[in-house]
């Protein structure tokens, strides 16, 4: 059976924290690994980072939602903002040679690393991202959706 | 928990011991603004011990990025010492173990910042 909560937060940092936090504490109640609790963690953070500050640019008149969603086998975290909207497609490469030694740019490529299932969707305005991480993944890296 | 930078003096090499978080906020400030600091004081032969070191977010990765670039461009050495698991395979996922010099013993990476 699942279970879902949803939370409506500001977009702070101290969003981001809690939103990180929460993860994590749902993910060691489901009985997920160290490491697995690590990409987690880590993967919801970038979300929220992204929301908060690439999407809402920290406007106080926006807000980000946050759902987790267990079952017995599986973890998945919605988060969405109100913001310009981002079009993955269009994203750099953060491996390319030429980007390397840029100060940003890891967050989606790196959530896209850790989690099993990754979908971006356009809200108009704003993005969701809804992060998927299965207790015994078949296999590493996220599929394209 | 945020992020403690401690410095150091070893044969003319700074070597600063951090612990803590290094994210977006606190912990990439105080990188940035010890980076900033040290540069400032001249020294420019930079050891990070990131042993105590338990996370590292793609901002503070960037910060990373950031002081190494910053040290280089004054024409200084920037190396990494004691890599936890976790941060080293966030640099091998994002190619950066190719970028920056990272060492696992203190004296055999003192020893290797050019003279």
């Amino acid at each position: 059976m699942a279970t879902r909560v949803a939370y409506t937060l500001d977009s702070t940092l101290d969003s981001v924290n809690m939103v990180e936090q929460t993860a994590e504490q749902l993910a060691i109640k489901a009985g997920f690994s160290e490491e697995d609790l690590h990409k987690i963690t880590m993967s919801v953070r970038e979300a929220a980072v992204n929301a908060v500050l690439h999407g809402n640019a920290y406007d106080p008149g926006k807000k980000i939602t946050v759902a987790y969603e267990t079952t017995q086998d599986t973890l998945a975290i919605t988060i969405s903002d109100e913001g310009k909207g981002l079009d993955p497609g269009t994203l750099p490469d953060p491996l390319a040679e030429e980007n390397l030694l840029k100060t940003s740019g890891r967050g989606i490529f790196l959530i896209r690393s850790f989690m099993d299932e990754v979908k971006i969707r356009e809200l108009h305005p704003g993005t969701e991202i809804k992060l998927v991480k299965h207790m015994s993944a078949p296999e590493t890296g996220a599929k394209e959706q | 928990m945020s992020l403690k930078s401690s410095a150091r003096q070893v044969d003319g090499i700074t070597v600063l011991d951090l612990s803590g978080r290094i994210t977006l906020g606190e912990g990439s400030v105080v990188l940035r603004d010890t980076i900033r600091e040290v540069l400032g004081k001249g020294e420019k032969k930079i050891l990070l011990n990131l042993g105590d070191v338990t996370y590292i977010d793609s901002s503070g990765i960037g910060e990373l990025v950031s002081a190494f670039t910053a040290v280089r461009k004054e024409g200084g050495e920037l190396k990494l010492l004691n890599l936890t698991k976790k941060v080293h395979d966030l640099l091998q996922i994002t190619k950066l173990y190719t970028v920056f010099d990272v060492k696992d013993d203190e004296a055999s990476a003192i020893s290797s910042f050019t003279k």
